[in-house]
């Protein structure tokens, strides 16, 4: 019978107490490996957790993972989780796990863990406490490191894939040699129109176009912003030897950016986008016949 | 001389080799205006690919050229500006205004041909 | 990486030198290739303005971190005249010189920070950062 005084609150034990009694968790953990990191498998494969990966690959897994925790403890230092963490969220979210999945399998590490020193000194409840108190910080620590490193990564695939949207939703075309079409579709802000602008020289470059049609029937608002963007664009498409057309920029907008100061008369400005075309294949050097045929156009080079 | 300057035909090409001092841009300057003069060049096309960087002064001094060479009576054509230079330039608000420019030497001599045969101002 | 590195701007050579260490350290911090450039005309135009307006200087060049992201850091400084009209001199289009005088504004255009602080009589120091976009 355990006399009330012998209980002990859960405080952190202290000083020497404290660094002996991490010491004889080690060496605990250590002795029990084979036996605990067996327990631990086989619980994640009745969980469902190692489906796709081999048994040696599981086996060498699961040896580090047990040694990098033990080290923590004993070391106090988190290096070690910390570059495992990064590394399973690399290929975690490679292989498109959840959370819990990427997690689960430290989660039934800790359950294990926990269980064998329950089991080890459920005998003295005093010294169970002060096990715990010291155990379950660190265990905490590093499943905080890792679900951490997990969203970290996966905020960087989002950004990614947000990044290859922004350039997907932007196509710059090659209607033919040396022509280009940018149709602009949604809203502009400095940095969309940071990044169309360097898209659109890179492709100059690349496709060696001698003349962009910009389209921007797809923009909802051109405000004075819009336009001053579009006013770079198309300076830094002119350094590059490149003319630039812009197509649906309709005549009050124009009429209310000219009103507001901006300077429209660098920009040739047509209407609809056959219409720049048009004008495109002129400055080309093609020859743009209209046939008898109503809405029938071809383009021909011009014979030289 | 830094930057050797070649005749193509009516044409002189000079080819900037490397990062230019603000002193070597002004020779460049005047040995392009003497050479245009003494071989009545009817053109010149400025490659400069090299460049990584077009800072105020490169600007400037590359408008002087084109003016001093169009007082000679001919044209000049600016090649190889780069994506990451054109876009540095324009957020810094340079301009090469009443200077021609071309993608390369290719599209730079190309430039020159077309006004040559009277095609005129192309447009921009 | 140096910690630091210290660009003496005696004349007009040194602009080139002080943007090319730039666009080396930047590279070595990890931009991406438009940002060098944008860095390295950066540095080109402050290097400029002192060797314009003060004759000589320092640029000093450094990385930095600010949680996950990394940073470079631009300092530009001189022992020259002074400007007077700091607010004057940072609106776009002024110029006390001949030609574009694009200089400070179109520098701070290009970076993410800009500081400057000058005194007449005393000096000038300028310092920009830029941050490079985590990389993904």
């Amino acid at each position: 019978m355990r006399k009330k005084s012998e209980e002990r609150t859960a405080t952190q034990p202290t000083g020497e107490a404290a660094s002996a009694l991490v010491s004889e968790l080690v060496a605990h953990f250590r002795e029990k490996r084979e036996v605990l990191r067996r327990q631990w498998v086989e619980q994640m494969t009745a969980k469902g957790l190692l489906a796709g990966l081999t048994p040696q690959e599981t086996e060498v897994e699961s040896i580090v993972i047990y040694d990098t925790c033990i080290a923590c403890l004993e070391t106090g230092k988190y290096d070690g989780a910390q570059t495992y963490a990064t590394k399973l969220a690399e290929r975690s979210v490679l292989r498109g796990m959840t959370t819990e999945q990427a997690i689960g399998g430290l989660l039934t590490l800790r359950d294990v863990y926990g269980r064998s020193l329950f089991e080890r000194y459920q005998r003295d409840v005093a010294r169970l406490s002060a096990a715990l108190d010291v155990y379950e910080p660190v265990a905490n620590r590093i499943l905080s490191i890792v679900a951490l490193g997990f969203i970290e990564e996966r905020e960087k695939v989002v950004r990614q894939q947000q990044e290859a949207i922004r350039e997907l939703s932007t196509p710059v075309l090659q209607v033919r040699a040396g022509l280009l079409i940018l149709p602009i579709i949604g809203m502009i802000d400095t940095q969309r129109a940071r990044q169309l602008t360097e898209q659109l020289l890179r492709a100059i470059r690349s496709n060696r176009a001698g003349v962009v049609v910009i389209d921007i029937t797809g923009v909802p608002a051109v405000d004075s912003k819009v336009a001053n963007h579009l006013l770079q664009t198309v300076e830094a498409a002119r350094l590059m030897g490149a003319s630039v057309i812009v197509s649906g920029l309709s005549p009050q907008i124009a009429q209310t950016l000219v009103t507001i100061g901006v300077d429209l008369s660098k920009i040739k400005a047509v209407s609809d986008l056959q219409g720049a075309i048009d004008d495109a294949d002129r400055l080309l050097g093609y020859q743009v016949i209209t046939t008898e045929r109503r809405g029938s156009r071809s383009h021909e080079p011009r014979v030289e | 001389m830094e930057v050797p300057i070649l005749k193509h035909g009516p044409y002189l090409i000079a080819s900037v080799q490397a990062a230019l001092s603000d002193a070597a841009l002004l020779e460049l300057r005047d040995e392009l205006v003497e050479q245009v003069g003494k071989f009545r060049a009817r053109g010149v096309v400025l490659d400069v690919t090299v460049l990584d960087v077009m800072d105020s002064f490169t600007t400037r001094t590359l408008r002087a050229i084109a003016h001093m060479i169009r007082l000679r009576g001919a044209e000049t054509v600016v090649v190889g500006i780069g994506p990451e230079v054109a876009f540095a330039m324009v957020q810094l608000g340079l301009t090469l205004e009443g200077v021609e420019t071309a993608l390369d030497l290719e599209g730079g001599l190309g430039v020159l041909e077309q006004r040559a045969k009277g095609g005129g101002d192309r447009g921009r | 990486m140096a910690d630091e590195i210290r660009v003496p701007i005696d004349s007009e050579a040194d602009i080139v030198t002080a943007r090319q260490q730039g666009r080396d350290l930047a590279a070595q911090i990890g931009f991406s290739g438009s940002d060098l450039t944008l860095i390295a005309t950066a540095i080109s135009e402050v290097a400029r303005n002192i060797v314009a307006y003060a004759k000589r200087g320092e640029i000093l060049l450094s990385h930095t971190n600010q949680g996950s992201k990394r940073g470079i850091v631009v300092v530009a400084r001189d022992e020259g005249p002074g400007i007077p009209d700091i607010a004057l001199a940072m609106q776009d289009g002024h110029s006390t010189s001949r030609g574009l005088g694009l200089g400070l504004p179109g520098a701070r255009r290009l970076m993410d920070e800009f500081d400057i602080v000058s005194q007449v009589g005393k000096g000038t120091t300028i310092v920009m950062k830029k941050w490079a976009q985590p990389h993904g």
